[in-house]
């Protein structure tokens, strides 16, 4: 019988020592398990991925070839000693907590979530475990989201207003996940644009059926004049950048959960910027933490130094887990 | 509230000016008069006097959160503004029957009487009358500073719009320590008393010369003077009233007690825009700024200081003479009065004229320059021949050139997160000079670097942590900057037992490693220097 616990930290991430896999491994390992898409935790070089069969499609434009299976959710797994399955996270298109269990152990790794169900994403769904391994990306009481509904009619407004003086409005969003919420979420009250790097992505998450409208490439040819009073949506590096420039007047906007804080808002030379995160704020980490029923939690990717001082507070057994990449700073990455 | 709360959500929301003057325009056009005075007031840095202390807001927004004081103190650390923080944290209010902006200050005004149990459920219950906004504008008026990006410049500027007067006549009627609570919007800006009272005129500012003034042109068109290192005033004698008013417009008569025998010397209706000093009367010199430093902040001036630290008023302008404002005549003509002036005075009075330097070409000024610290003086000053007294800064026609600063190469050894748009990035930082075996700290600086350049450093921070103490952070001693300082001084009150004069980061010297950082013997080989 094995004295290992079922998942254990390594130098390469998460490692289950009884199924010989990795979850979202940052250094090439044998086998990988990925909880969804974004760069941070796909990465290149492992010799075998496993992901849901809705989060493939974009993993697989991003690394190209690589060797790749999918699996359904809720379905189950036999792995070595242990059974996984994978469960809506609700952050972006594909996104899965990670079940593991051993001997009726339970151990979940949430990857980034959030509870909001964002209408395009596989709603989130709580998980019952023994051990819980959770992102706190806004980990402190300050985060506090309004329902999507307000926020998206605050982005229409900006939008309406922009157009009626005649700009464009561009806003800045993740080309993967967060640009297809909001594309999703406005209604087609006008033309909008996309960014390549958008485009890109929007046409894979249209091929596999989500319900996406109809927007036009940003190309050199594009007849600016034609869409005049359009809705942009760009990566945030194309905001302020040469590329923008194209748009004439323009209004540009950040859509990121870092929004709420007026100072990080200024520091990007922004007079507008929504808040709207494909994570969970303080009360949705604090809700799903309670609702998986764990004793013990494992707090990664954010503020984790007082949000694991909080849950031994509460009562939990809590612990950090590090990543290599820096702690608790905004901007790293949403 | 509701309308100055969002107000100050547009100004907040635009990064472009002609924004931000048009709104505060609509503003001082519509909004009722006496929330318009608060509004200039606030706007143009007036802060109200503080009824409830920060540290009780914290701990009843951390209590009305429910959340531990001490993750309360981790978020604000984070957010880097306290009264954004309290907004953020709390949960929603009725928001209903907010007060309006004067009504809110009136209130504030009458909690600094009562007993702790008042102020806080006075408090409460406005949190629970006011939107998220509304909060946070709220927690600015307790807490004041209400950086929105306007000066008071831009609110000159909107308030002639609204009114159709002359922004130069509106910038001086907005000038000296009127209170809002008491001063109406028609007296504010009507023609009052002003030239009765001891107002001062704006302060005509310089811009910092970062390249050789052959940019400048003939040099017959510059006058040159030493640039003082003391502090920014105007000396104003009318109708027997003498003030002495800081740059920062705070009366600051009554610390330099030794001026009042002015009033019996200089003719009513004269305005001396000059530098406050302490003089050495046997070197015929200002002393070090450590010798004002004393005097400044000190409210009971004893017979000793007085001794021991004489002030002097070295004037280098005269702004009204005879009781007529002569701001806009040329420079040279406003000197010469200025001369003539004080020529007819006793020189054992404590003012004095700055002189002009002698110099026929650049050369030598830059030569006279470098001596500056003879002359205890910072540099020197450049001014146009002919150029008015402007309201404020005009980049062209005054100028100061300054010592090259002193410096030394360091290592970073604490960092810890800025405030307001600095919030989240590592910015204040602490750094050490190598003495034998060990790294002593001898300097916090948090300027002269780029934005991209900080973010690097976050960047670096989040990995090369060896401890952390609250907000600030121990890390790995690696990287190396130049630290530009303008002075140097004995200090028992450093660990270093030295202490420096507006230290910076000239540049981050990625060139340097750890190994060839400067010592404490260096340094004091400095002071030594200096103290020669």
């Amino acid at each position: 019988m094995s004295q290992d616990p079922v998942l254990t930290f390594t130098d390469r991430g998460i490692f289950c020592p009884d199924g010989g896999f990795h979850i979202d491994p940052w250094r090439p390992v044998d086998h990988a398990l990925i909880t969804h898409g974004h760069s941070d935790h796909a990465r290149w070089g492992h010799r075998r991925y496993l992901a849901t069969h809705q989060a493939l499609p974009v993993i697989r434009h991003r690394l190209g070839q690589i060797d790749a299976s999918g699996i359904a959710f809720g379905e189950s797994l036999r792995i070595g000693g242990v059974t996984v399955s994978f469960h809506p996270a609700g952050h972006v298109p594909g996104s899965a907590q990670i079940r593991v269990e051993r001997r009726g152990e339970v151990w979940v790794v949430s990857g980034d979530y959030k509870i909001e169900n964002d209408g395009l994403a596989e709603a989130f769904t709580p998980v019952r475990c023994h051990c819980f391994i959770s992102e706190c990306t806004f980990g402190l009481p300050v985060f506090r989201w309004q329902p999507q509904d307000s926020v998206m009619r605050g982005i229409v407004d900006w939008w309406q207003g922009n157009a009626a003086s005649g700009r464009t409005s561009v806003i800045g969003a993740y080309s993967f996940g967060k640009a297809q919420r909001i594309l999703s979420g406005l209604g087609g009250i006008g033309p909008i644009l996309t960014h390549g790097a958008v485009e890109d992505t929007t046409e894979i998450l249209r091929q596999q059926g989500y319900p996406l409208p109809t927007t036009i490439r940003v190309t050199p040819g594009i007849d600016l004049a034609a869409n005049r009073g359009a809705l942009v949506i760009a990566p945030p590096s194309a905001i302020g950048a040469a590329w923008m420039r194209r748009f004439g007047e323009v209004d540009a906007a950040m859509a990121s959960g870092w929004m709420a804080i007026r100072g990080l808002k200024r520091r990007r030379g922004l007079g507008t910027g929504f808040v709207v995160s494909d994570h969970a704020d303080w009360g949705g980490l604090v809700s799903a933490i309670r609702e998986t029923g764990a004793e013990r939690v494992f707090v990664t990717h954010g503020y984790t130094v007082p949000f694991r001082r909080w849950l031994s507070e509460q009562g939990y057994d809590a612990g950090i887990v590090s990543t290599e990449f820096g702690e608790d700073m905004a901007e790293a990455a949403e | 509230m509701n309308r100055f709360a969002a107000l100050f959500a547009t100004l907040d929301g635009t990064t472009k000016t002609s924004a931000k003057v048009a709104a505060l325009a609509d503003y001082l056009r519509s909004a009722p008069g006496e929330d318009r005075v608060w509004a200039i007031a606030l706007l143009s840095g007036k802060r109200p006097r503080r009824s409830v202390r920060s540290t009780e807001l914290r701990a009843w927004a951390a209590e009305k959160a429910q959340v531990p004081l001490w993750l309360f103190e981790e978020s604000y650390a984070m957010v880097g503004d306290l009264a954004e923080t309290i907004a953020l944290i709390l949960p929603a209010g009725k928001a209903v029957d907010p007060p309006a902006l004067a009504s809110a200050m009136r209130e504030l005004a009458a909690l600094s009487g009562m007993d702790d149990d008042h102020r806080k459920a006075a408090i409460l219950d406005a949190w629970d009358r006011l939107g998220p906004m509304e909060r946070l504008v709220f927690n600015k008026l307790i807490t004041g500073g209400f950086r929105v990006g306007v000066s008071r410049g831009l609110v000159t500027r909107a308030l002639a719009e609204a009114t159709g007067m002359d922004e130069g006549t509106l910038a001086h009627r907005l000038m000296g320590d009127w209170t809002p609570a008491a001063t109406s919007f028609d007296h504010l800006i009507g023609d009052g008393d002003s030239r009765a009272d001891t107002r001062p005129y704006p302060f005509a500012l310089a811009s910092g010369l970062e390249k050789t003034p052959e940019i400048l042109g003939a040099p017959s068109l510059w006058t040159a003077e030493w640039k003082w290192d003391g502090i920014r005033g105007q000396l104003i004698h009318r109708d027997g009233l003498l003030a002495l008013w800081s740059r920062g417009e705070e009366l600051i008569t009554d610390r330099f007690p030794e001026f009042a025998m002015l009033a019996d010397f200089l003719p009513s209706g004269t305005a001396l825009d000059g530098e406050v000093v302490v003089w050495d009367h046997e070197a015929d010199l200002p002393m070090a700024f450590s010798a004002l430093q004393r005097r400044i902040g000190r409210k009971s001036v004893t017979r000793r200081i007085l001794a021991e630290a004489p002030a002097r008023f070295i004037a280098y302008d005269l702004l009204e003479t005879g009781g007529k404002d002569i701001r806009t005549a040329p420079l040279m003509e406003r000197r010469a009065r200025l001369q003539s002036l004080v020529a007819g005075l006793s020189p054992t009075l404590p003012l004095g004229i700055s002189p002009a330097l002698p110099f026929s070409n650049w050369e030598e000024l830059d030569h006279l320059r470098r001596s500056a610290r003879q002359f205890r003086a910072e540099g020197v000053m450049l001014k146009q021949v002919q150029s008015p007294y402007h309201n404020g800064r005009k980049r062209g026609e005054w100028w100061k050139w300054k010592l090259d600063p002193w410096s030394v190469d360091a290592v970073m050894i604490y960092a810890q997160a800025g405030h307001g748009r600095r919030a989240n990035l590592f910015t204040d930082f602490t750094f050490a000079l190598r003495d034998g075996e060990s790294l002593v700290p001898f300097a916090k600086a948090y300027s002269g670097l780029t934005d991209a350049e900080f973010a690097e450093i976050t960047r670096w921070v989040q990995k090369n942590t060896l401890e952390r103490f609250g907000p600030v952070r121990r890390v790995t001693p690696e990287l190396v900057f130049e630290i530009g300082f303008e002075g140097i001084q004995e200090s028992p009150r450093h660990k270093s037992g030295i202490a420096l004069r507006f230290p910076r980061m000239i540049r981050w010297r990625k060139d340097k490693p750890l190994s060839e950082i400067d010592t404490m013997e260096n340094l004091r080989q400095l002071l030594a220097r200096a103290q020669a």
